[in-house]
């Protein structure tokens, strides 16, 4: 008996028994469409993540004071201690013994609210210097950055991100205007291009920058002249890590410390940032995907139940097969040529249902990342399909097949 | 063409022993038209699968065209069934999702043999005369016309040997005259027909007529042809 022959057959026998087909195959498409769907969404999620990581610049190094210093003292949290200074940014920067180094922008800042007229918004204050939009890749939509002399004078200037803009101003032109933060007057001379990465954990379009010593002054009270962060650029994404060297170098140096082991800092390239969320969102979705999985083997158990009740429906009709000449291979091969078709259509037509739901879904629930679909998961899907079929198709068939002729003959 | 030696068969069910046939001995000529008779229970179908290579004896020995059977794969049993042997059963036994031309085609399909298939199957449905059913499924045929279809399907793959278990059990006796006619005229053409019925006027078709009671053959004589049923 042919393939051919085989598959007129099984679409025959799927026919004569059209519900339970369909319903056997809701199964295998429910299963597979959702693990088209959740591994497209966790896919989808990762890519975000890596986008919006990478538009913070792939040459960026983060400095952040660390308490590795405190011995036999209070243990203090990540990021909390006040080691680094101006001093340490502008050593950085130095060309000479940092080769690798563009320049370096110290940050620090906390939640601000920002008032305009009558209208309110709560954003993200960073203190910094000029370098600021170079180093973190902003790009001004309107008006200018502050430049080194305002950062000297402590000027009461900003520049605002696109959402602060929006929230406060709702269309207007927001230079030259005079806003509040944390009721302290500031005028605006400038407003960021949108980063684009917006949702997910921190909108970068939702910012108000200032000089740094304008904070120190007038924002960030009693808290001293911290640097909470140091951004460092290099030369270019593969000399990140020439110049993490040299930056720790600097920085030991400065902080006269010996073993670095004991450093009272840490350095983080966004490459390890990279690496750290592309773990996480690689563990989601291997979750989504295990979740989705289950229904699959689910709907090819379903299968199983419904191929031993089609055996034994026919027994009698593998019993006139077997006496006009049927071999056990042509049985074996009538009834998994069967399920395997059941799964595979099945399969196949989740591949669409997931496709669809897929171009549905974030539209529908917006903080979905758009799943991200790739063709060797569709191709592996319906192959996994397939192979359930053959795998949960296996015993039952196996069963039809070894049926003696006579006793098959005799079912009633 | 079919020789048996001391042939017994013994079911067993569980814990209880059906000897359903024991010591048959019994030579069958090719191209010889016989009736095995008897009254219900005596063993005819027993006898009849195991002449059909659908069951296995006990124990004795079943030589068919040279073959030992006992000594074959299920394979090999399969490939016999399917090339040397055609089957008429009393209950039609067709495929009720078949078409009738379909349910005659299906032993070529399993002989692997694609040449002229559908041609093959229309030819042997029209031997039976029906040739305008084509393209119907059992359930749209009468109880006669489905015999008919079964008697295409036995013999499409043009078998030496033919075996009729009761194939007119069912019928009206126009239909069994009919069948009976074709039977005939198959054993004309040179076939061996080995025929079971319980009815004395159907078995008048035979030339030898072979009777069992209680799995032994009581009788075995040769007849004179009948050409017509009284009934
Ligand atoms: N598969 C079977 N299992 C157990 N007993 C059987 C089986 N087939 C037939 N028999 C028994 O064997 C005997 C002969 O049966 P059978 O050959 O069908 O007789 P007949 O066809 O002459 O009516 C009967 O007693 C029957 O009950
Ligand atoms: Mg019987």
């Amino acid at each position: 008996m042919s393939i051919l022959e085989g598959l007129r057959l099984a679409v025959n026998g799927l026919l004569s028994n059209r519900l339970r087909s369909s319903l056997t195959m809701l199964g295998i498409l429910i299963g597979v469409s959702a693990v088209i769907l959740l591994v497209g969404v966790g896919n989808g999620a990762s890519v975000a993540v890596q986008q919006q990581i990478q538009s913070l610049g792939s040459n960026l190094l983060t400095v952040f004071p660390s308490n590795a210093r405190s011995a036999g003292g209070v243990q203090q949290g990540f990021g909390t201690g006040s080691t680094l200074t101006l001093d340490d940014v502008k050593a950085i920067a130095n060309r000479q013994t940092s080769p690798d180094v563009v320049t370096a922008i110290p940050s620090a800042g906390g939640r601000a609210q920002l008032t305009y007229s009558n209208q309110n918004w709560n954003s993200s204050l960073t203190g910094t210097t000029q370098d600021f939009p170079t180093v973190r890749n902003y790009q001004l939509a309107s008006g200018q950055f502050f430049n080194s002399g305002d950062v000297d004078a402590a000027s009461k200037v900003a520049v605002i991100g696109p959402t602060v803009a929006t929230n406060l101003f709702s269309g207007a032109d927001p230079i030259g205007q005079v806003i509040k933060i944390n009721r302290q007057s500031f005028r605006v001379i400038g407003v960021f291009a949108p980063k684009g990465s917006s949702g997910g954990f921190n909108n970068q379009d939702d910012i108000v920058v200032v000089p740094i010593t304008s904070a120190w002054n007038y924002l960030l009270g009693g808290r001293g002249r911290n640097v909470q962060q140091i951004y460092v650029e290099a030369t270019s994404a593969d000399a990140t890590s020439a110049a993490n060297t040299e930056v720790t170098q600097v920085l030991l140096d400065r902080h006269h410390i010996s073993d670095p082991t004991l450093a009272d800092f840490q350095i983080l390239s966004q490459q390890d940032v990279l690496n750290s969320a592309s773990q996480t969102t690689g563990v989601l979705t291997l979750m989504l995907g295990a979740i989705a999985g289950i229904s699959l083997i689910v709907g090819g158990i379903g299968i199983m139940n419904i191929m031993l009740v089609t055996v034994t429906e026919r027994t009698r009709e593998i019993g006139i097969r077997k006496a006009i000449g049927a071999r056990r291979q042509d049985i074996l091969l009538q009834f998994l040529i069967e399920s395997m078709f059941l799964s595979g259509l099945g399969g196949a037509l989740g591949i669409l249902v997931g496709f669809g739901l897929a171009r549905v879904l974030p539209v529908v629930v917006s903080a979905l990342p758009t799943p991200v679909i790739s063709t060797p998961s569709v191709f592996l899907a319906f192959g996994i399909s397939v192979g359930i079929g053959l795998f949960f198709g296996l015993y039952p068939a196996n069963r039809a097949a070894r049926l003696r002729p006579i006793e098959a003959l005799r079912y009633e | 063409m079919i020789t048996l030696e001391g042939i017994a068969k013994v079911y067993r069910t569980g814990e209880v022993e059906v000897v359903a046939l024991r010591g048959i001995s019994l030579h069958i000529p090719e191209g010889e038209f016989i009736a095995i008779m008897g009254p219900s229970g005596s063993g005819k179908s027993t006898l009849m699968n195991l002449i059909g290579c659908l069951d296995q004896p006990s124990s004795g020995r079943y030589v068919l065209d040279g073959y030992d059977v006992s000594a074959l794969t299920d394979d090999q049993l399969a490939w016999i069934r399917n090339r040397k042997i055609g089957f008429v059963f009393q209950s039609y036994n067709l495929i009720p999702r078949a078409s009738a031309v379909h349910n005659v085609e299906m032993p070529l399909i399993y002989a692997g043999d694609n040449q002229q298939r559908r041609e093959r199957a229309m030819a042997a449905l029209e031997s039976v005369g029906l040739i305008q059913r084509a393209g119907h499924l059992p359930s749209e045929l009468s109880g006669g016309q489905q015999q008919r279809v079964a008697v295409a399907r036995a013999l499409v793959t043009d078998p030496a040997i033919l075996l009729a278990d009761e194939p007119t059990g069912n019928l009206d006796s126009e239909s069994s005259l009919e069948i009976m006619k074709l039977l005939r005229d198959l054993n004309q053409q040179g076939r061996t027909i080995v025929l079971i019925t319980h009815e004395t006027d159907i078995a008048g078709f035979a030339q030898r007529v072979v009777r069992l009671r209680d799995g032994v053959i009581v009788s075995d004589e040769r007849q004179s042809v009948a050409t017509e049923m009284v009934r």
